[in-house]
């Protein structure tokens, strides 16, 4: 059930993502020139995902427990530190040099194009480049 | 390279990508980000939590597929840059994104529903670094 769920969602996911043009680097990377070939429309992407998610997170999150898991698990910190600042704005110079971001590459893998599986094979060697930098926690216990 | 500008597709599939992030809270719980997703499934732990994330990232390349046996043609996708690009981004998307916790839709879409101020901070630094590194490739190197 919950693997067929998982599924299910994916596709919804991706479905939303290749019909907003999320998928589409051309289309993207527009959307950041805003001093050349401007394209305004992933702007109405954030405001319809922002405008459901929004909502409907009011709405699950005052269940006690989700249907299919024992609990909630959402993010508590809401203090800023480096490691996050960082991270996103290397994040973004990546996503200024490619064109696709994680949620715009996983459902374009589905057209084939080879293109695509090169980039998300880089995203994966990035995600483990990532984990042998020393954790945050650990180098607290380190001053200790 | 111009782009169409389509502001009725591009606003019901973010209804549709803001809906998926709903469904996965209510169901199981999770935060529908698509570099913890990618992350869980390349380095996982336990099948349990490895499971869901390949059943959801199958989901998601599913989607192209099911756009063309209703339409008749593969979702438009053109790549702009070269394919140095795409490796050299990828590992600083990759790399990024797993050190800042989140990436467009984890950070940009879920938390910035749930305002969390950690959220809406990335989305914010990453909004413009992604639009400096266009500009800078763009209007400065001429790429």
């Amino acid at each position: 059930m919950r693997i067929v769920s998982a599924y299910l969602i994916g596709l919804v996911f991706g479905l939303g993502i290749v019909i907003s043009g999320m998928a589409n680097p051309a289309k993207v990377l527009n959307f950041f020139d805003i001093a050349g070939t401007w394209d305004p429309s992933l702007i109405f992407v954030m405001g319809g995902a922002l405008a459901v998610a929004a909502i409907g997170y009011r709405i699950v999150l005052r269940r006690p427990a989700p249907a299919l898991a024992d609990s909630f698990q959402i993010p508590t910190r809401r203090d800023l530190d480096l490691r996050l600042i960082a991270g996103a704005a290397i994040f973004g110079i990546g996503w200024g040099i490619a064109g696709f971001c994680p949620g715009g590459a996983l459902p374009a893998l589905g057209t084939g194009r080879i293109e695509v599986a090169v980039f998300v094979a880089a995203v994966v060697a990035g995600i483990l480049a990532a984990r042998l930098m020393p954790k945050p926690g650990a180098a607290a216990q380190r001053k200790q | 390279m111009e782009t169409d500008f389509t502001p009725l597709p591009s606003f019901a599939g973010g209804l549709l990508i803001g809906l998926s992030a709903v469904l996965l809270m209510a169901l199981l719980g999770r935060i529908a980000g698509a570099t913890g997703i990618l992350s869980g499934v390349v380095t996982p732990s336990g099948i349990r939590e490895w499971s869901w994330r390949a059943a959801m990232v199958a989901g998601m390349a599913s989607a192209p597929t099911a756009v063309l046996l209703v339409t008749g043609t593969l979702p438009e996708i053109t790549v702009p840059v070269p394919l140095a690009y795409l490796v050299v981004g990828g590992v600083i998307v990759g790399f990024g994104a797993s050190l800042g916790n989140g990436c467009t839709s984890g950070h940009g879409v879920c938390g910035m529903a749930r305002l969390s101020p950690r959220s809406i901070v990335a989305t914010l630094v990453f909004m413009a670094t992604t639009g400096a590194t266009v500009f800078v490739i763009r209007h400065i190197l001429g790429g």
